[in-house]
């Protein structure tokens, strides 16, 4: 029945057909599942309904609702935007093995990396568009409409990249999906490219994010050449310390099976990351204090503290013994592939990471301000909240895009 | 065509030949504009609730809203912008204000120089400098720094601008700090929307409304010469410098950044800056760098200058020296 039916209509009509019946079930799917699922949903939104809430305070008062400052500018948002950059371009780590190099193994949970990219990126945006001061004229940076003040301002190239990886990791695994839901092999040409090419834009978001600061010889603390292989080598511990969690909390929580050969490959891959970050760190933290000089001055501040102000110090110290402890226990702790101590691990180093490249590197880079003024910086709840919604919707995204998703595969895996 | 003239502003010249072949197209990237910047229009309503005004009110803020970059304007749309701005003062917080849109001059460079052995940390310059450029009183917004220094100390990182005693002090001396004006300026160079650019007279202007209030900027610059707008800026009705600049001292709104603009509204009209013409000891020089015979050109011909943060390239028209 179905398939004379599928003869007689017009190729194009059933391809749309197909479409809204794979849009669907995804959408179906996604929503559907057992009471913890939907209180579990009900808890993310309530979160977002509270960063709304704090958002539209800011929207009324101003930016004057945040802690920020003329000389602490940037503050919570942009230093959880930064690091969660990382976190979208760390995706590559598994899917440059299991595209290019065809390891069977990564290749199964190719999906999953891509999904945390995706809400990686949701939430970089939306951190970026709630930092800005004057959010109604944001369609002047529109190319065309706007005013794009491309090549020139690295802010631009950052908007570019980061709305370019974006569609490329929608693209892709839509497409795989697509395929996958009605049991056929998805076509290498037609996709194959797009993941080559999302292979360097990878590369592209968290270099264009670090050029962002270390293009600003006003900032002697970012004005770093090493800020830029830093970010990714940061990135690539921390993202995949990121997937490991997420491996388990499915793999608990669900029917689908990661073997333990997965887990280990991207333990090694975060730890060879996490020991060159370690390495430059280290290189780093050399140059600031071996004979240092005026352009110190914001690390004496982060590590130290500086003219009495020490709000910094705790959180600096805090990340760097749980970088070193995470790394280290991932690298040569004989339990390291005991998920009981894999985990720990893995969330030490990506909290370590998430201080170190967040708040440790955008405030030091803006105090002492450009006349050495000194002040200290903590979010207001404004802040705080919006953060938090901005998180909740991220993981409300991840969560939306993996339950269809890995039911598919399954599907698919099932039927092979 | 002069060679001081950046390309931004001969930008609307090079449009204006193109017009009538672009007009379908511009159109209909306007319909597209203006359904962009309807979600944005909404925000303003809904977060403002200053759009519940009167019908003429509300028809000045949508062509406000949808209006153009400054330097793209023709003069007419310029003309138009100011009127609606002035009417908008009328309307809101009744205050005549005179709006101007003066081009620069031509064959005029603004350069700017500060004696550090006159200056005696008065502060009467900060002070002017609030009133005539419509400073928010809220946050005690301030374009110019005064630092103390001692002696032995040249650069303001290391003075202190939090002095409350009588002044001058005794073996101290007084750096003042406010926007450079850069030549090679790294927050145009920033500013992801053009909002922010260099006059072909030197002035780094800000078009405060196309401005997205993302603050690169402020993270760009070398001088802390830029301030943003935290909170809806506040100025007492009867302390308000009614005679405007459309790139100067008219009223910023909240989420907007702002700086010193050499009080453009002032030199632009032949006059000096409110801080020069206010300091007592007349330690501030302020002229055309293209004129031979001006007192500027004279600073920097006879007196022994230097400019701040010289290393970093920026190549200021803000000079000290020393007598």
């Amino acid at each position: 029945m179905e398939t004379t039916q599928e003869k007689i209509m017009p190729h194009k009509l059933s391809i749309i057909k197909e479409i809204t019946a794979f849009v669907k079930d995804v959408i179906t799917w996604s929503l559907s599942g057992g009471l913890a699922y939907q209180i579990y949903l009900c808890i993310l939104a309530a979160l977002m309904v509270l960063g709304v809430y704090a958002y539209f305070v800011q929207l009324r008062v101003g930016m004057a609702a945040t802690n920020m400052s003329d000389i602490v500018s940037w503050g919570f948002y942009i230093a959880n935007f930064t690091f969660l950059v990382g976190v979208a371009a760390a995706a590559v780590m598994i899917i440059l093995p299991s595209y290019i190099f065809k390891d069977k193994d990564l290749h199964k949970v190719v999906i999953i990396g891509e999904c945390v990219a995706i809400g990686a990126l949701v939430m970089c945006l939306m951190f970026v568009f709630v930092d800005l001061g004057a959010p109604w004229n944001a369609w002047h940076m529109m190319p065309i409409i706007g005013l794009f003040n491309w090549p020139t301002s690295l802010l631009t190239w950052d908007v570019l990249v980061l709305n370019g990886y974006l569609v490329l990791n929608l693209l892709v695994p839509a497409y795989i999906l697509y395929c996958h839901y009605y049991h056929r092999k998805p076509k290498d040409k037609l996709y194959l490219p797009l993941v080559f090419i999302s292979i360097f834009w990878a590369f592209g978001i968290h270099l264009v994010t670090a050029f962002l600061y270390q293009g600003l010889p006003a900032r002697p603390f970012w004005n770093n050449p090493l800020m830029g292989p830093r970010f990714l080598a940061s990135a690539f511990a921390a993202g995949p310390a990121l997937i490991i969690i997420v491996l388990v909390i499915i793999q608990s929580t669900t029917s689908f099976r990661v073997e333990d050969q997965v887990f280990n490959k991207i333990r090694r891959i975060s730890v060879v990351a996490g020991i060159i970050n370690l390495i430059m760190l280290f290189s780093e933290v050399f140059k600031e204090f071996y004979l240092p000089t005026h352009h110190s001055q914001p690390a004496i501040y982060l590590y130290f503290g500086l003219k009495g102000h020490t709000a910094l110090v705790p959180w600096i110290w805090t990340a760097i013994v749980m970088n070193v402890i995470g790394t280290l226990t991932m690298a040569f702790n004989p339990g390291k592939n005991n998920p009981k101590v894999l985990v720990p691990a893995c969330i030490l180093l990506f909290l370590g990471i998430w201080i170190e490249k967040g708040i440790g590197l955008i405030v030091p880079g803006l105090v002492p301000s450009p006349l050495g003024e000194v002040v200290n910086y903590a979010p207001s709840w404004v802040e705080v909240s919006i953060t938090i919604g901005i998180l909740a919707l991220g993981i409300f995204v991840v969560s939306l895009l993996l339950k269809p998703a890995l039911m598919i595969e399954q599907q698919y895996e099932a039927g092979e | 065509m002069d060679p001081r003239k950046n390309k931004i502003c001969q930008k609307p010249q090079e449009k204006d030949c193109q017009q009538t072949k672009q007009r379908g197209r511009r159109e209909f990237l306007k319909g597209a504009a203006r359904v962009a910047a309807f979600g944005g229009a909404a925000m303003l309503a809904g977060c403002g609730g200053s759009m519940l005004g009167s019908k003429e009110e509300l028809s000045l803020r949508w062509k406000e809203y949808f209006k153009k970059h400054y330097s793209l304007m023709t003069q007419e749309e310029k003309d138009e912008t100011v009127r609606r701005l002035e009417q908008l003062a009328k309307i809101k917080k009744n205050v005549n204000v005179q709006m101007s849109s003066a081009p620069p001059i031509d064959g005029v460079l603004f350069g700017y120089a500060f004696n550090v052995t006159r200056c005696e940390g008065y502060m009467e310059c900060v002070a002017a400098c609030v009133k005539e450029n419509n400073l928010d009183r809220k946050s005690n917004m301030q374009y110019i720094r005064i630092f103390e220094m001692e002696h032995g100390q040249l650069t303001p990182e290391v003075g202190n601008a939090k002095f409350y005693h009588q002044v001058p002090v005794e073996d101290h001396f007084y750096m003042g700090v406010q926007c450079n004006h850069c030549q090679n300026a790294p927050c145009v160079k920033a500013c992801p929307t053009k909002a922010t650019w260099q006059e072909p007279d030197g002035i780094v202007v800000v078009d405060y409304d196309w401005c997205i209030g993302c603050r690169y900027c402020i993270a760009a610059c070398p001088y802390y010469g830029r301030r943003f707008n935290w909170n809806d800026p506040v100025v007492p009705k009867d302390e308000m410098t009614k005679k405007q600049h459309y790139l100067g001292n008219r009223m910023r709104g909240r989420g907007q950044m702002e700086k010193c603009t050499f009080c453009i509204q002032r030199s632009r009209a032949g006059r000096l800056p409110a801080c020069v013409e206010a300091c007592p000891t007349g330690a501030r020089v302020f002229g055309n760098l293209l004129d031979p015979d001006s007192e500027i050109r004279f600073v920097l011909k006879h007196k022994k200058v230097f400019r701040w943060k010289e290393d970093l390239g920026t190549d200021p028209k803000f000079w000290y020296f020393v007598d």
